[in-house]
């Protein structure tokens, strides 16, 4: 019994954590169908803005929850501003664009913080159940995760940034036309997406170690997260990261870890086999 | 004069030849007595493995400006020919290849895993170039052409298993990174914990991306485990210790790793995550011999933001030395004599205390230490003189057969 609620804590650790990764992914790819290999690099600036200013001897929460998406946000702004904003409505330029800055940001970071790996101690302490321990850490992602799936809801459903976000992406020509400027919001929702992401890499830093080339290790799975979710960002997103977290983890647990990666791989195959246009496309489909 | 077709070919064909010929004839011209000789170094200066390489080149480097100004090696004097592989296989190759035909170097350090060791060792072989590989490693490689100056598994798995099994209990989980290194450590790990009476309750492997370690520390806790002896390697496996803190396991499992602290982890974790984890390895910068103190200031004199000086960086040193005795004791950079000159059983008193080449696996008889981490530093708990690499020496026998080549892997 005791075993069954660690596991489930673990489930909830491996979805939590996913759902945080690819929730920027989705925003950029899923909104604007802009292939950013990048990505896994924006974590790792968030991870560094993190550590840098936590080991400065800033608070570790404001460290993680402020510094990191406010930084990685500003990158975004730039990247959007020099890069992105030339390579709209070109999938395979984009993703040769963002793969060059994926390598550029890993030698910039390299040249200036060194190849070592940096860190900073994991806040909250662990409690136990029955004989088991886990941490409180494992619960604040699930919390943070339902936060920033609440708060990412409220902005694109309910405030007018969000209507006329969806409205631009969904045909630019007629938002322009209804007096619209479709290149600030193409500047803001990429900002937005690169600040999500970076608020995912502040708060995986205490977990994780925090090299140059962390990036390297998300970047696959939150793409095949993010595309088995389909088009819905948040429903989608949702239900990918709950399921390949949810097989990934207890494939780790009753196998090894390695065979946990290739069960998570495989079912993603069988997943798009099945479902071509991702879960969403089936399941909820119109929803956001 | 009329240019015939025959007269035609003959010139062309001379003057081609001539161009082909042209370099090794200048450069033959060329050579003088006062011509450096080459000492080829191939280690990652970037990349993941990057920092374990930075103190390695170093040590390359301080090892040559010693010997230079000392009035070199046979008169001449030395100049390092370092490549940087970028923690990068193909780089290896290629590199190995540019040292052998190109460069033309006289002996090549290099090599940090044991992937890379085993995509350029054949090179060496094939192009007859001496090779040294200075790291620790799983044992095992019979090969007359290659020197290997770090630890092996009977050096440090053997002592530190048993020290950590008297300090804990008799039930130990393996948990390793999935590549050579790590699956021939682990059956080291196995056999040792075996001989020492315990029992190993599980052996997981990591392939080097994972990051989320909350599963296999389930797993551990339903095990119950009384010691974690872990050989993860790199910058993602370093989340296991954290994650293992942050779950509120650190002090109720001890844990004792090949491979810990051998880059920078004790000063990046913090101290409540690293405090009493077990290492083993045949040298600590923490050393407070003469020869390692010196070693040390010397090391930090000429690169001031050096990383940690560790058993690699050590050894490199060393076996940079031991070719060095090697030449002068062979009067000649020819590679047979020089093999056969270390073979003799040459010494070098280096950082480490005494190292000596042993004929039989061209590997080295050297001291090792036991220590734990103790706020964010290694303390030296034990020392064990003269440890022998009988693990390979149980496999191994150059001088029976001399024409051994290849890589011994223990069964259990």
């Amino acid at each position: 019994m005791e075993i069954a609620i660690i596991l489930a804590l673990d489930v909830l650790n491996g979805a939590s954590a996913l759902f945080l990764l690819c929730l920027g992914l989705a925003i950029i790819f899923g909104m604007m169908r802009i292939i950013n290999l990048a990505h896994g690099e924006f974590v790792m600036l968030g991870a560094y803005a993190t550590v840098v200013s936590a080991n400065a001897g800033l608070n570790i929460w404001v460290a993680m929850l402020v510094v990191a998406p406010l930084f990685t946000g500003l990158v975004g702004l730039v990247v959007e501003r020099c890069l992105i904003r030339f390579l709209y409505g070109r999938l395979v330029d984009s993703m040769l664009a963002t793969w060059g800055l994926s390598l550029t940001l890993i030698g910039v970071v390299t040249t200036i913080f060194g190849n070592t790996i940096n860190g900073v101690p994991t806040p909250l302490g662990g409690f136990s159940i029955g004989a088991y321990r886990s941490s409180w850490y494992t619960i604040f992602l699930f919390a943070m995760a339902c936060v920033m799936c609440a708060l990412v809801y409220v902005v694109l459903r309910r405030t007018r940034f969000g209507l006329i976000a969806r409205a631009v992406m969904q045909n630019p020509g007629m938002a322009a036309a209804l007096g619209v400027n479709p290149a600030r919001i193409y500047m803001a929702t990429f900002t937005l997406g690169a600040a999500v992401t970076g608020l995912a890499g502040g708060l995986l830093a205490p977990v994780s170690g925090i090299t140059p080339v962390m990036g390297g290790a998300f970047v696959a799975k939150c793409f095949i997260t993010v595309v088995g979710g389909g088009a819905a960002i948040l429903s989608g997103t949702l239900s990918a990261a709950g399921l390949f977290g949810f097989v990934n983890q207890l494939g780790a647990y009753f196998t090894t870890p390695v065979y946990g990666e290739v069960i998570l791989f495989l079912s993603a195959i069988i997943l798009i086999r099945l479902l071509p246009q991702g879960i969403s496309g089936r399941f909820f489909k119109g929803t956001l | 004069m009329a240019i015939n077709r025959r007269r035609f070919l003959t010139t062309s064909l001379t003057a081609s030849a001539s161009l082909v010929a042209a370099p090794a004839i200048l450069t033959r011209g060329a050579f003088g007595a006062d011509d450096p000789i080459l000492v080829g170094s191939l280690h990652d200066q970037s990349g993941p493995i990057g920092t374990s390489g930075v103190p390695m080149v170093k040590s390359l480097e301080l090892g040559i400006s010693e010997i230079n100004a000392a009035g070199g090696l046979l008169g001449r004097p030395l100049k390092l020919v370092h490549y940087d592989t970028q923690s990068n296989i193909q780089m290896y190759s290629q590199y190995a290849q540019q040292l052998a035909l190109k460069d033309k170097v006289a002996v090549v350090h290099g090599g940090i895993t044991s992937a890379s060791r085993e995509a350029i060792r054949p090179t060496f072989d094939r192009f007859r170039v001496l090779y040294f590989y200075n790291t620790l490693y799983e044992g095992g490689v019979c090969d007359r052409n290659t020197f290997c100056t770090g630890t092996t598994p009977a050096q440090t798995v053997e002592k530190l298993v048993p020290y950590a099994m008297s300090k804990s209990g008799k039930k130990a989980y393996i948990i390793a990174a999935d590549y050579n290194y790590g699956q021939i450590t682990a059956k080291w790990m196995q056999k040792y914990v075996k001989d020492n009476g315990g029992e190993t309750l599980s052996v997981d492997f990591f392939p080097l991306d994972v990051t989320n370690f909350g599963p296999t520390i389930s797993k551990i806790q339903a095990a119950k485990p009384d010691l974690i002896l872990s050989a993860l390697v790199g910058g993602n496996h370093t989340a296991f210790y954290r994650q293992w803190t942050a779950a509120g396991m650190k002090g109720q499992i001890p844990i004792a790793s090949t491979t810990f602290g051998l880059v920078n982890e004790p000063s990046t974790l913090d101290a409540a995550e690293s405090d009493a984890i077990l290492g083993a390895y045949g040298y600590f910068e923490e050393l407070t011999t003469p020869a390692s103190t010196s070693y040390v200031e010397k090391l930090k004199m000429q690169s001031p933001d050096i990383p940690y000086i560790s058993e690699l960086a050590a050894a490199t040193y060393e076996g940079f030395y031991l070719w060095a005795e090697g030449v002068k004791k062979a009067g000649s950079l020819d590679r047979m004599a020089v093999i056969e000159a270390l073979e003799t059983g040459i010494s070098f008193d280096g950082p480490s205390g005494k190292v000596t080449i042993d004929h039989a696996t061209h590997h080295v008889v050297r001291n090792a230490f036991l220590a734990s981490v103790k706020d964010r530093k290694w303390s030296v708990l034990e020392s064990y003189p003269d440890a022998k690499p009988l693990d390979t020496a149980g496999v191994c026998d150059l001088i029976k057969n001399p024409a051994d080549n290849q890589q011994y892997v223990i069964d259990i």
